[in-house]
C-alpha cells in the first residue's frame, strides 16, 4: 500500500503549503487591526497631523486618497467600458484587435514605478499640470485601464448571444443591443471589475510618489491643482522617514488604509456572489 | 462533426447563404454581419466614440514607450557606456553603473519565483482538487484579499515583523536584505501563480481524472501523472506572469531590502542588502533636477524596466494562446 503512504506525504505537504500561503494573510490583518485598533480615535480620523505628523490626525490623507480614488474611477471607468464594448461587440480577430490585445496585456504589466515615471513626464511636466490631483488621478486611471478593460469585457461575453439575437430580431440597432440588452445584463460583472481596478489603485503608492503626493501639507486641497497627502504614500513616509514616529500613528494609518481598500475588495465579491445567484442563463 | 440532414445547410433562396456560413470556426458563436447599422447621427457618434477608446490602449502604450524614450534616451548620450556598465552606482559623483541594479532585481526576482512556483502550484492544486466545494469558496477569496492588501502596508509589516525576525534568526547584522524582500515578493506574487494556475486545472476535462481513477490510480497519482501534465502551459504561464510581477514591485522591496547598491558576488549574499531598479527610481526620482543627467538615467531604467516585463508577458501570453488552440484541438 505504499501508493496510498504516497498519497497521504504528497497531499500532507501541499496542505502545508497552503497553510504557510493562508495564514500569514490572518497574521498580517489581525495584527494591523489589533495594533492599529488602539491609534484610532475620532481626532486621529478627523484632524490635521501635527509636530511633523508625530500627532494629531490623518485627514488630509484620507481626503486625498478619496479625491485620487474618485478621479481614477472618472478616468478610468468611461475609457475602459468603451475598450471592452469595443473588444467585445464590435471588434473581429483582426490584426488590430490582436494589437489591442497586445496592447493590454503589456499595460497590465508594466510596473507601476514606471507609471509614475510616465505621468512624471507627460501630466506634471509636458502638459504642465504639476504634481497634483489631476496628474495623479490621471496617471492611476491609466493604470487601472487594463483591469476594467478584462473584466468588463469578460462581463460583456457572459451575456449569451441568443439575448443579442433576439433584440436584432426584433429590429433592435447595434447599439440599441448593446445599450438596453447586452449592458444591463453585464453590469454587476463590469461593477465588480470596476471595484477591483480602483481599489488597486486606491492602495498605490509608487505612481502618486512624483505626480500627486505631498510630503507634508496640513490642510486640505482645494482643487485638482493642488498637491495633495494620501494615505499609502503617508504610511511610507512616517514609517520610513519620519524618524521617532510613534508606532501607534504608524499602525493606525496602516489600518485605515487596509480598511479602505478590503471594504472596496469585500464590496465587489458581494455583488458577485448576489448576482450570480441571482442570473438566469 | 456536421449533422447530416440539416436545414442550416441548405442554402437560403434569397441570398445563396447557408446559414453554416455566419458561425464564427473560431468560437462557434454567430456572426451578426447583417445586424443593421447605426439608426441614427447620435449612434454613429457613440460608435465612434467606442471604437476609439478601443484603439487608446495601443496609443497608450506607444505613448508611454514614446515618453520613456524621450526622456531616457539622452541618458546613453550623456554618460559614457563604460560607466553605464561599471558595478558602482553613486550618483552624486556621477557613477551610473547600473549592473548592481540590474543583478539586484535579478536575484530578488528569481528568488522570489523559486519559492512562490513551489507554494503557489501546491496552494492551486489544494484548492482546486483535493478540499472540497465549500472550502474552496472561502479560500478563493481569501487568496484574492492577499492581492488586494497594498504593497505599501506589506512592506510595513515585512518592516517591523520579518525583518527583526530575519536579523535574529540568522544572526546578521540587519534584517534589511535579499533575501527579505524575496519571501515577501513571493507572498505577494502568489495570488497570480495560484489564480493563473487554478484556472488551468479547471478546464482540465474531469474525463480525464475519472478515466485516471477508473484505471485504479490514487487520486494524487491521477493529479500527478495527469492532471498536472495536462496544465503545464498554465503552470509556465503563471511563473512568468508572477516574475512580472516580482520584477516590477516598487514599494515593498524598497522597504525591507536595505537599497544598497551592490553586486552579489557569493551565494550567501543574499544575506545581504540590495537595491533594484524598481526602488532606484522610486527613492531617487523625487530629489533630481528635471532635465539632469540623473533624471535622464532615472528614465533609462524605467525603460529597461519598461522592455523587460514587455517581453516577459508577451511570452506568458503566447503561451496562454498556444496552449488554449492545444487545448480546442484536443477536444474536438
Amino acid at each position: 500500500m505504499s501508493r496510498q503512504i504516497t498519497q497521504r506525504i504528497a497531499f500532507g505537504l501541499i496542505s502545508l503549503a497552503s497553510v504557510a500561503v493562508v495564514v500569514p494573510i490572518f497574521y498580517v490583518i489581525g495584527y494591523i487591526v489589533v495594533q492599529g485598533g488602539g491609534a484610532l480615535s475620532w481626532e486621529f480620523l478627523t484632524a490635521m497631523p501635527r509636530d511633523g505628523m508625530t500627532a494629531g490626525g490623518v485627514l488630509p490623507a484620507i481626503v486625498g486618497t478619496l479625491a485620487l480614488t474618485a478621479g481614477t474611477a472618472i478616468v478610468a471607468v468611461p475609457i475602459g467600458l468603451g475598450g471592452a464594448i469595443y473588444l467585445s461587440e464590435y471588434a473581429g480577430d483582426t490584426p488590430t484587435t490582436r494589437a489591442i490585445r497586445i496592447a493590454i496585456i503589456n499595460l497590465a504589466g508594466i510596473p507601476s514605478v514606471v507609471y509614475g515615471l510616465f505621468g512624471l513626464g507627460l501630466f506634471v511636466i509636458f502638459l504642465n499640470f504639476g504634481t497634483s490631483i489631476l496628474a495623479g488621478s490621471l496617471t492611476l486611471g491609466i493604470m487601472t485601464l487594463p483591469v476594467i478593460i478584462s473584466t468588463a469585457e469578460e462581463a460583456l461575453r457572459a451575456v449569451p448571444q441568443s439575448y443579442r439575437l433576439v433584440s436584432t430580431s426584433l429590429g433592435g440597432t447595434r447599439w440599441q443591443t448593446i445599450q438596453r440588452v447586452v449592458l444591463p445584463q453585464a453590469l454587476p460583472g463590469i461593477i465588480t471589475g470596476v471595484i477591483l481596478g480602483v481599489e488597486r489603485a486606491a492602495g498605490e503608492t509608487a505612481p502618486i510618489m512624483f505626480t500627486a503626493a505631498a510630503f507634508f501639507l496640513p490642510r486640505l486641497p482645494h482643487s485638482i491643482f493642488d498637491q495633495t497627502m494620501a494615505l499609502p504614500y503617508h504610511l511610507y513616509v512616517i514609517s520610513t522617514q519620519v524618524p521617532g514616529m510613534p508606532v501607534q500613528i504608524q499602525y493606525g494609518t496602516a489600518l485605515v488604509l487596509l480598511v479602505f481598500v478590503l471594504s472596496m475588495n469585500l464590496a465587489a465579491t458581494m455583488i458577485r456572489r448576489h448576482y450570480r445567484r441571482q442570473r438566469v442563463w | 462533426m456536421r449533422p447530416e440532414p440539416n436545414p442550416a445547410e441548405r442554402p437560403d433562396e434569397g441570398t445563396g447563404k447557408r446559414l453554416w456560413d455566419s458561425v464564427d470556426p473560431g468560437n462557434g458563436r454567430i456572426k451578426l454581419e447583417r445586424r443593421p447599422k447605426a439608426a441614427t447621427l447620435l449612434e454613429t457618434l457613440i460608435e465612434r466614440a467606442i471604437q476609439t477608446t478601443g484603439i487608446s490602449a495601443v496609443a497608450l502604450v506607444v505613448l508611454i514607450f514614446g515618453f520613456l524614450i524621450r526622456e531616457g534616451v539622452p541618458a546613453f548620450a550623456e554618460v559614457p557606456l563604460g560607466n553605464l556598465l561599471s558595478a558602482r552606482w553613486y550618483p552624486i559623483e556621477d557613477y551610473y553603473g547600473l549592473l548592481p541594479l540590474i543583478a539586484g532585481s535579478l536575484i530578488i526576482t528569481v528568488g522570489a519565483a523559486i519559492i512562490a512556483l513551489p507554494l503557489g502550484v501546491a496552494t492551486a492544486i489544494f484548492i482546486a482538487e483535493i478540499v472540497p466545494d465549500w472550502v474552496r469558496e472561502i479560500l478563493k477569496p481569501l487568496v484574492e484579499v492577499l492581492a488586494g492588501i497594498p504593497s505599501v502596508v506589506i512592506g510595513f509589516m515585512g518592516m517591523l515583523v520579518i525583518t527583526p525576525f530575519v536579523r535574529v534568526a540568522l544572526d546578521i547584522p540587519t534584517g534589511l536584505t535579499a533575501f527579505t524582500g524575496m519571501v515577501l515578493l513571493a507572498w505577494m506574487a502568489l495570488p497570480t501563480v495560484v489564480s493563473v494556475v487554478e484556472d488551468v486545472l479547471d478546464t482540465v476535462p474531469s474525463s480525464y481524472r475519472d478515466a485516471g481513477l477508473a484505471l485504479g490510480m490514487t487520486r494524487w497519482q491521477t493529479i500527478a501523472r495527469i492532471v498536472i501534465p495536462a496544465g503545464k502551459s498554465g503552470i509556465l504561464t503563471a511563473l512568468m506572469l508572477g516574475v512580472g510581477r516580482a520584477i516590477g514591485e516598487t514599494m515593498t522591496v524598497m522597504m525591507v531590502t536595505g537599497n544598497a547598491p551592490r553586486i552579489p558576488r557569493h551565494p550567501f549574499d543574499i544575506f545581504q542588502p540590495a537595491r533594484t531598479m524598481t526602488a532606484t527610481i522610486a527613492a531617487e526620482m523625487g530629489e533630481v533636477a528635471q532635465g539632469s543627467t540623473h533624471y535622464h538615467v532615472l528614465f533609462a531604467v524605467g525603460l529597461t524596466l519598461f522592455v523587460i516585463t514587455f517581453v516577459v508577458n508577451l511570452a506568458a501570453a503566447s503561451v496562454v494562446f498556444r496552449g488554449t488552440k492545444r487545448a480546442e484541438r484536443m477536444l474536438s
